[in-house]
């Protein structure tokens, strides 16, 4: 049976979701991003709910990347949930690492610590989504974005 | 080695080093590493560098791209040169202010105002 095409903006539809297995390929992230966002577009999200989003998912996957699979093989994936109605998003952003203890980054905004290259990636995702927390051994980041 | 392409459209106004990018998104490791070192030659290749850095064409930025443009400024602070950047979008701009870096970049609205900070 053919699904009925889905309305952009339309907050009568249900939630989308989806579980992604995301290896550290500029290809396979572009494609899970075209994944939330659409599902986003569907629900009566904004650019400015995009580009919130969009910002929080590559923070998050950079640092799974980068801190989480440090020490495991290139190829190892990193699991992304994602569920989208028409009153928020939320994001599941799961590695294989040891874990993260997010009180261990020092605040980036204090003025000792502005011309620090790195450890900007938590703040950002603060400051654009409504919840983010460290679960399990810290290695599962829940996110949640509300519409404005 | 492969000849990587420039992702960078580059442009002298008499003695200032105009620079652009050729991503709309700045988020990729790679690409980001290859921006920083493009700009660290070109820093590198004036006593006094005047570098004028637009994000006309750019959407998207991650905290990354932060990352390298701090190095780029200590680079040019360190050899007595001028970091000025300039059609910043708005969403974008949102991100230098959250992160503070506002404080650290002399941020103008157009390339034309930025040219005319210089000292």
């Amino acid at each position: 049976m053919a699904h009925p095409q889905p309305h952009r903006g339309d907050r009568s539809q249900g939630p989308e979701s989806g579980t992604l297995l995301l290896r550290n390929s500029r290809t396979e992230i572009d494609r899970a991003y075209a994944r939330v966002l659409d599902a986003m577009s569907r629900h009566g999200f904004q650019e400015a709910s995009a580009f919130a989003v969009k910002l929080s998912l590559e923070e998050a996957l950079a640092n799974a990347f980068a801190h989480g699979h440090k020490s495991l093989p290139p190829d190892e994936p990193v699991r992304l949930e994602f569920s989208v109605d028409g009153a928020g998003v939320h994001l599941v952003v799961e590695d294989k690492g040891p874990g993260f203890t997010p009180t261990t980054v020092p605040d980036p905004t204090l003025e000792e610590n502005l011309e620090l290259p790195t450890g900007r990636g938590l703040l950002l995702m603060r400051a654009y989504m409504a919840r983010v927390e460290y679960e399990g051994r810290g290695n599962r980041l829940v996110m949640v974005y509300r519409k404005p | 080695m492969a000849q990587v392409s420039s992702r960078l459209r580059v442009r002298k106004d008499n003695d200032v080093t105009q620079v652009e990018f050729v991503d709309r998104n700045i988020l990729d490791e790679a690409n980001i590493q290859q921006i920083r070192e493009e700009i660290e030659r070109l820093v590198e290749g004036a006593p006094r560098p005047k570098l004028l850095i637009s994000f006309a064409n750019v959407d998207h930025l991650s905290s990354a791209a932060l990352g390298a443009l701090i190095t780029i400024n200590n680079k040019v602070k360190s050899r007595d040169g001028q970091l000025r950047l300039a059609n910043i979008d708005p969403q974008i701009y949102e991100v230098f202010k959250i992160t503070k870096l506002d404080r650290i970049f002399q941020i103008h609205e157009s390339t034309d105002r930025a040219m005319a900070s210089f000292a």
